[in-house]
């Protein structure tokens, strides 16, 4: 499987209208926190709910925990996808 | 408490009659209407066909971006209200003590339409699908919250839910707070409910006209009455103790000089309604007689019941026909929760003013007390007003502003 990249995570962002935030972000934003671009916790669940319908992976609600940086929510991602796909 | 010296510094208006309060104020003095069939969604199968609609209101240009997806409509309404308002005051949040400041809003129903979208989802695509900002966005304080957090005002905070009867009794809520160290508050209410959801959850009450002539849809104190129109909208007030705006200057519309607030026997009660009582006590309190009082801005519930008992409850304790009585809120429909607010806002520009604004002419005066219902704008210079709001279920307040 081919892994979730930033560009996936801008894509979901950008494409969601109830995410309205700062989806231009690049690679020297990957560790600025998400809430200072504009995405709260209920932003993270909307994110995590889109994942689970567009990647069809469950997306725990302590999800928002871990996903706080554009890193962090990449890495949890790919985790979820990975686990899946191993299952 | 010495509850006299809440004066009001801003206003702010989102109305069937204007999206400004200058806008609203001149349609109000001209008896111009903001009634018409509804247009919002296809209202074909319902009984009710006529509302108060706000035109011309572009969420994107009065809502931060990321807030419109996020929110309802009667929020939008709010949030634009309340910056309005704000700015009219000439108060910028960031200057002041955050907890200092506190929001009060008055809401009926909470956010409607957003939670229409929301279940159509559920129920067409599936749980996954509910967005989470339906968490927020569907309930009564979301107003509150999301001014509060716009605006940095985290002082005591809260909603009011006694239907029509909240735009007053947030007034109320906001001289207590100026009492415990608030020295600003943000007031008033929000409401849009033109959906089908909101318009079914509203029809069960009885009170909506079905009558489909926007010119005769909602007609309080006429023998035609047939009900009322719901409206939709949102006013917002800045309160302020009156030495701390008198200490930067702040332009002064009023005074908040006497409030109280009742609640109706139950239905079959050898008891009298709460209204001639709650009256009395506003007046009490501002230390005013009935005499003093220039001009009623009166609830107009539009059912023949009700409008008689207003009309009772007025001739008892001012004498039949014995005071100017307006109602603006023909104009614009029952706009909930926040409704009793632009009435306050309306009174307060007629104070400024020096005009008493029209209600919609009576052509038929319903049997009871006389009323001297005021057809067409009064120039008499009113320094003092009574603001009434009825809420479904038995809400009664009672507001006296003065010049």
């Amino acid at each position: 499987m081919t892994a979730f990249t930033l560009t996936d995570l801008r894509h979901l962002f950008a494409s969601n209208e109830g995410l309205a935030g700062n989806a231009e972000f690049g690679p020297d934003d990957l560790d600025v926190a998400l809430a200072d671009l504009g995405y709260d916790s209920l932003a993270m669940l909307e994110l995590a709910a889109v994942v689970q319908r567009e990647y069809g992976v469950r997306m725990p609600d302590d999800c928002v925990i871990e996903m706080t940086t554009p890193r962090t929510a990449i890495d949890y991602i790919n985790r979820r996808l990975t686990e899946v796909h191993a299952a | 408490m010495n509850s006299s010296s809440a004066v009001v510094t801003g206003i702010g208006v989102v109305a069937p009659t204007g999206v400004t309060t200058a806008e609203h104020w001149a349609s109000v003095l001209a008896g111009k209407s903001g009634l018409g069939r509804i247009t919002r969604f296809d209202a074909g199968d319902y009984p009710v066909r006529v509302a108060g609609q706000v035109p011309g209101f572009r969420a994107a240009e009065q809502v931060p971006a990321r807030l419109v997806p996020q929110t309802d409509r009667g929020t939008h309404f709010g949030l634009a209200a309340a910056a309005d308002a704000l700015t009219d005051a000439r108060v910028n949040p960031q200057e002041l003590p955050e907890y200092e400041m506190a929001v009060v809003t008055a809401a009926s129903s909470g956010g409607t339409e957003f939670g229409q979208h929301e279940m159509e989802r559920l129920y067409t695509k599936g749980p996954d699908w509910v967005g989470a900002y339906q968490s927020i966005a569907w309930f009564y304080a979301a107003t509150t919250g999301q001014v509060s957090i716009r605006h940095g005002m985290r002082g005591p905070c809260g909603v009011i839910c006694t239907e029509q009867a909240g735009g007053l009794d947030v007034l109320g809520q906001a001289r207590r707070l100026l009492g415990s160290g608030s020295r600003l508050v943000l007031g008033g209410g929000a409401d849009a409910s033109l959906c089908p959801y909101g318009l079914v959850a509203q029809l069960s009450n009885g009170g909506l006209s079905a009558e489909p002539d926007p010119a005769r849809a909602y007609l309080p104190f006429d023998a035609d009455a047939s009900g009322y129109v719901p409206g939709e909208g949102a006013a917002m007030l800045v309160i302020e103790d009156e030495a701390a705006a008198a200490a930067r200057g702040a332009t002064v519309y009023g005074r908040l000089a006497g409030y109280a607030a009742g609640f109706d026997p139950p239905p079959g009660s050898p008891r009298p309604p709460a209204l001639a009582r709650t009256i009395r006590a506003a007046l009490a309190e501002a230390r005013l007689a009935p005499g003093d009082v220039d001009v009623v801005f009166a609830d107009a519930a539009g059912t023949p019941a009700a409008d008689r008992l207003e009309a009772e409850a007025l001739a008892e304790v001012f004498t039949a026909g014995g005071v100017p009585v307006t109602a603006p809120k023909t104009l614009t429909g029952r706009m909930y929760a926040a409704g009793a607010a632009l009435d306050v806002a309306t009174a307060l520009l007629t104070l400024r003013a020096g005009v008493i604004p029209p209600a919609v002419p009576v052509t038929r005066p319903a049997a009871g007390p006389d009323l001297d219902l005021v057809a067409e704008a009064r120039p008499t210079a009113p320094r003092t007003a009574l603001v009434l709001a009825r809420g479904h279920g038995g809400f009664t307040a009672a507001l006296v502003l003065t010049a």
